[in-house]
């Protein structure tokens, strides 16, 4: 028998923020840590929110990003509103970056983040509008994983 | 093999979390671009690079990286330094380029598993 959880937080995400870039991620690993959520869950929830909180950071004026649990999976969602993504199939093929060269420069860029995501997800979803923002939708199953 | 024992034997700078050098290190991953680190690094790694801005702790942080080797005689910036103390993520310096300290370390028996 798994134990049931649920839990739900909110974090606000400041675009162009890189001080404080990957706080929410980090503060997300602790949180399912501390839930008792499986280590491999943990390492693929922080992957997905890692990414997901710097596309924000690197291209959007800001955003929202919230995490839910329950006993069979976490779910990530991230709402910003930022300048949209004009070709999502383009933006998701691995290599493909819209970095800036001060960005890249720093080791962003590497055109890795939304498959990262997608690799780490077992659904995952995207929704973006130019001009309007994005939006992502990940769910981490937790079957199978003892809590 | 602890990172006391790399330190001692690969003569590396501390810069940051010296509290925490009786860590264990299994293998390594050498890479400047924070997504790859993300997507491919594993625990108790070391990671060499030549990024020193603050962002690489909460990448060394997120996935629970033995220490950060920053190559090329680089040294950490401010900020990079205080963070890694708060975060306890150790950042060791090296004159040598990536390839060499990859090379040397790899010789000292830090391969994976």
């Amino acid at each position: 028998m798994m134990t049931e959880i649920s839990f739900q937080q909110e974090f606000e995400i400041k675009g162009g923020d890189f001080v404080r870039a990957g706080e929410a991620s980090c503060e997300i690993k602790n949180l399912l840590k501390e839930l008792g959520v499986a280590m491999q869950v943990v390492r693929r929830a922080a992957i997905v929110s890692y990414e997901a909180e710097m596309n924000v950071i690197m291209y959007a004026g800001s955003g929202r990003l919230d995490l839910s649990v329950t006993s069979d999976r976490v779910q990530i969602v991230v709402d910003d509103r930022g300048p949209g993504i004009e070709d999502v199939e383009l933006a998701m093929s691995e290599g493909y970056s819209t970095a800036t060269p001060e960005m890249r420069e720093l080791g962003f860029g590497a055109g890795m983040g939304l498959p990262n995501i997608k690799r780490n997800s077992d659904i995952f979803k995207i929704h973006s509008k130019v001009g309007r923002g994005t939006r992502l939708e990940m769910t981490i199953r937790t079957n199978g994983h003892r809590l | 093999m602890t990172l006391a024992d790399i330190i001692e034997r690969m003569n590396l700078k501390i810069y940051a979390g010296r509290t925490e050098l009786e860590r264990p290190v299994r293998g390594g991953y050498a890479s400047d671009l924070l997504s790859d680190v993300i997507a491919n690094g594993q625990k108790d790694q070391l990671w060499v690079t030549l990024q020193i801005h603050p962002n690489i702790i909460a990448v060394a942080a997120l996935k629970e990286l033995a220490a950060i080797i920053l190559v090329n005689g680089r040294e950490p910036a401010a900020e990079t330094a205080v963070r890694a103390d708060k975060e306890r993520i150790p950042i060791l310096g090296t004159p040598l380029s990536a390839f060499e300290f990859a090379g040397r370390a790899y010789g000292l028996g830090i391969q994976e598993r």
